[in-house]
């Protein structure tokens, strides 16, 4: 537990992926199995136990700790895990500290009502950081930037394999992954992969900036539409009988074939092959793709009427081919991806399966005249279902993860608004200790007697420089206290003024403004802006009525 | 109870004491009869002397060196030997018109108070003021430490009625690890990362001197490098008789081949361009605040090492416990938790929320740290 406690300690501080990498390599090398497996397990969450509440924690805590000092300190570091691990009380005598494997197994056998007993135990053993890594393991919040397939990658590179050879026979192996780390240190074979229709990890885009665009060329990219469904994976294959297996995979990599009978029924026909295909999941009625309110009556079931399945029928739209007869075209470019998806379309010659369409384009310009007004660009009754616009590298192998500059996806305009600060509270988690979350109005009335109006709170779009600088800020000119939240000063003579952007706008009852922003976030903080030039609420009103709002 | 009882029992007004159980509402010689608080900072009128002041003064008595508590432009100075020194590096021989150097241990008579410095194992230099008048003493504690610290004379406890303490890490979420354990933390990584720089940000009085002879004990002996900004306090040190090994200015031309190597700056310019020119650079801070991953995070640390050259929860509850007093002032800090755990010790507490002392800004992070 100590030497992964540790571990834990280091990934959640280091922020580059090779950093990371290093770490865990160095943890599997030096780290005697089933130890390692174990820790390989909680590295890529599949450890499965009962989680233990926070309330337990607290509980716990609450017999050992004065209630003023706990709150005191609880308040100032935000996380009850990382409080309850540096306020437990050092035991007299501490006892040897458990390895992880006899926690995992202890955890799959103790009672609830042994439970409270056997954390004490362990506590009493650890060290702060054992303690916040052991608090963070059982109640089921790691959240230290690794995912499962950057540890995967990091077993990878013990035995000088690719990442993707790790994932092929991922579903065949059990935890602690003896099999795996065998294999890896070159003293037992590779284990076979089981998994027919196995998920393959998804690539995916980053949001695109304006400033991007002028460092791009438009030639090197390709464009389709962002449909307002879900994206999913379908895969088809052989079982060792030589049956045939079709599945569909939600992005998460969680099977959802159940729900899909319909399509699933389409991917077992034999010209798809044994092959795997990325795309949306779409509701087609009478050849128009219907909301995305209308796809949620599908989703989340596990099973399906077949009246649900007469009413909403289920779509694929196609935009990418990772597998194609058993051969991983991964790694070959988009162009040449895109093109054996189309003559496999083509043949599969099936309704329920279509291609997203390239969209042709010259300029960022005419593109981004595309992307407000996508019927100009032909998208026909489908525009309502289009949520802007992905740009795609022609060159892009398909890389797991979220890799820098292959991938943009490139939203339709949010809105923008000034509005001035008025209450901030501190945040959660890495920023408890910093006012992070920020309530902000706009003007109302009459020019003489005009009030600030709250109309929405954003915590989101600043960098850390602009968070530390909001922070001092907020402390520098509170004018009153209540609970976690302060007032910030502001009239029309002094104030801060924020622009927020936001990607929609509802009437709402339960506002004093009369009105629910979707999605603000900080777009810009104007320093230099006075507050009484802060926008008005008719602004936002007239956006109500917007043609353009959705 | 108040240790002076009986010099005060000689008193006029002491009569009072027998019959009233309340010592603190009249006749009692208490600590606002010694020191008062002033935009200026503390004030003690009976020896007309500021301890640590914030502006100019004519005189001042300065427990340490650091700039939050020494500052320049004051008539008379007295401080410890080596804090005089530190000022004289820091702001130049004209600091001050007058310096007195004040012996640890000697007693000396300030108008109507007697005064005495005591090691405060902060930073080399660091000293506890104690102030008695009447046979009531005060200590002004200063900023302090109980952990090891090679660079420093340990804190020893004095026994008072009073002591006026700061709080920087008064929550008991404060237990800070001894430091070698987290400089190993530095040695192992550099192990691991033989490749990156690991810049070490340690403020430049104190911390930066006490890692440095903290690696020398654990055996580490190649060169430490030095941002520009701290190479004369630690020639300072080495003059002083703490050994630091062989240290070497940066070369700003060179930091792209100091690979593997540990290079100490100051904690503001760890996310300066200044650090980005280092072979991918690894982040390293040895602070207090350390102990609190949203703080590590916020500033952007990879590596933090707990190491803090103030006291942590433990070590403030045992010190006021030892130097047994019965008032207690809370100079800055977080006093709230210090305060409620005096009050439950039965011990009458005050927090006075000084500003100056380690504020929560980016420069006063780098002062407290
Ligand atoms: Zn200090
Ligand atoms: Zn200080």
């Amino acid at each position: 537990m100590k030497a992964f406690a540790q571990l834990l300690d280091r990934l959640s501080f280091e922020p580059s992926r090779n950093g990371k990498l290093r770490l865990m390599a160095d943890f599997f090398r030096r780290t005697p199995d089933p130890e390692r497996g174990y820790a390989l397990a909680a590295l890529t969450d599949t450890l499965k136990f009962q989680h233990a509440k926070p309330a337990l924690v607290r509980a716990l805590l609450e017999e050992r700790v004065d209630p003023v000092l706990f709150n005191l300190s609880y308040h100032y570091v935000g996380d009850l895990s990382e409080t309850a691990a540096l306020l437990w009380p050092a035991a007299a005598h501490p006892g040897e500290p458990p390895l992880l494997s006899e926690v995992v197994m202890t955890l799959a056998t103790t009672s609830r009502a042994a439970f409270p007993r056997q954390l004490t135990l362990w506590l009493d053993t650890l060290d702060e950081i054992g303690r916040w890594a052991l608090l963070k393991l059982i109640t089921g919040s790691l959240r230290i930037g690794v995912s499962a397939r950057l540890a995967k990658t990091a077993v990878a590179i013990l035995g000088g394999h690719e990442p993707n050879e790790i994932e092929d026979v991922w579903h065949g192996l059990v935890i602690p992954y003896g099999q795996l780390f065998a294999w890896m240190d070159g003293t037992g074979p590779r284990p076979a992969s089981v998994d027919p229709a196995p998920y393959r990890p998804a690539m995916l885009a980053h949001p695109l900036e304006e400033r991007d665009v002028a460092s791009l060329d438009p030639k090197d990219f390709s464009a389709e539409w962002k449909w307002d469904g879900i994206r999913v994976q379908a895969v088809a294959g052989h079982d060792a009988d030589g049956r045939r297996i079709a599945k569909l995979h939600s992005r998460a990599g969680e099977d959802i074939s159940a729900a899909f009978p319909d399509l699933i029924e389409s991917l077992r026909d034999p010209r798809f092959g044994d092959s795997a295909l990325d795309g949306e999941l779409l509701i087609m009625r009478e050849g128009r793709v219907q909301s995305f309110g209308t796809l949620q009556q599908r989703l989340n079931r596990k099973t399906v009427s077949v009246k649900a399945m007469a009413d909403y029928p289920a779509h694929l739209r196609a935009y990418d081919l990772l597998a194609e007869s058993g051969e991983d075209l991964r790694s070959l470019p988009f162009t040449e991806r895109r093109e054996r998806l189309e003559a496999l379309v083509d043949r599969l010659h099936d309704p329920r399966v279509d291609l997203s369409p390239i969209v042709a384009f010259d300029s960022w310009e005419q593109l981004a005249e595309f992307r407000a007004d996508p019927v100009q660009a032909g998208a026909g009754p489908d525009a309502d279902a289009i949520e802007g616009l992905m740009l795609k590298r022609r060159e892009s192998a398909y890389v797991p993860g979220r890799p820098k500059g292959l991938w943009f996806k490139w939203k339709r305009n949010p809105f923008n608004v000034d509005a001035v600060l008025m209450y901030a509270q501190r945040g959660h988690g890495k920023r408890a200790s910093f006012y992070s979350d920020y309530t902000f109005g706009v003007w109302r009335g009459t020019p003489e007697a005009q009030e600030l109006v709250p109309v929405g709170k954003a915590y989101s779009g600043f960098t850390d420089e602009e968070l530390t600088r909001l922070d001092r800020y907020v402390r520098n000119n509170t004018t009153s206290r209540f609970g976690p939240v302060r007032e910030v000063e502001h009239t029309t003579e002094k104030g801060l003024v924020l622009e927020i952007a936001f990607e929609g706008l509802n009437r709402s009852t339960r506002h004093k403004s009369g009105l629910a922003m979707r999605f603000p976030r900080v777009n810009r903080i104007r320093w230099d802006k006075p507050t009484g030039e802060a926008d008005r609420i008719e602004v936002l009103e007239s956006l109500l009525n917007s043609p353009n709002e959705r | 109870m108040c240790r002076g009882l009986t010099e005060i029992c000689t008193r006029s007004r002491s009569f009072f004491v027998a019959t009233l159980p309340d010592p603190f509402t009249v006749g009692f010689v208490r600590t606002q009869d010694i020191l008062t608080l002033t935009p200026a900072g503390i004030y003690c009128p009976a020896g007309d002397f500021f301890v640590d002041p914030m502006r100019p003064v004519g005189r001042a008595l300065v427990t340490h060196g650091h700039s939050d508590h020494a500052r320049a432009g004051h008539d008379k100075v007295m401080a410890t030997a080596p804090t005089l020194d530190i000022m004289d590096v820091r702001y130049g021989q004209d600091f001050t018109r007058e310096r007195q150097v004040a012996v640890l241990g000697q007693a000396v008579r300030i108008g109507d108070v007697v005064i005495t410095f005591h090691p405060a194992g902060h930073v080399l230099g660091s000293a506890q003021i104690a102030i008695e008048l009447d046979g009531f003493r005060v200590v002004v504690s200063g900023d302090y430490k109980r952990s090891q610290d090679p660079t420093c004379l340990p804190f020893e406890p004095v026994q008072c009625d009073s002591f006026v303490t700061e709080a920087t890490f008064g929550l008991p979420v404060f237990r800070f690890p001894d430091a070698e354990t987290e400089a190993r933390k530095l040695l192992a990584s550099q192990a691991l990362f033989p490749d990156r720089t690991h810049l070490l940000g340690a403020y430049a009085l104190g911390k930066a001197q006490r890692m440095i002879r903290v690696l020398r004990d654990l055996g580490y002996d190649r060169p430490i490098y030095l941002h520009g900004s701290m190479v004369r306090l630690c020639d300072y040190y080495g003059r002083a008789g703490i050994d630091l090994g062989e240290l070497r200015r940066v070369d700003p031309a060179q930091r792209g081949r100091l690979g593997g190597e540990i290079v100490l700056c100051p904690p503001s310019t760890l996310k300066d361009t200044w650090a980005r020119k280092f072979p991918e650079p690894i982040t390293v801070a040895a602070s207090g605040w350390m102990r609190v991953r949203a703080r590590a995070r916020q500033k952007g640390v990879e590596l933090p090492l707990i190491v803090s050259d103030h006291a942590d929860w433990p070590a403030l509850c045992a010190t006021v416990r030892e130097v047994g007093c019965s008032e207690l002032w809370v100079t800055h800090g977080e006093a709230d938790a210090l305060v409620h755990w005096a009050g439950m010790q039965g011990i009458e507490a005050r927090p006075l929320h000084l500003m100056g002392y380690g504020e929560e800004s980016d420069e006063a992070l780098d002062e407290a740290a």
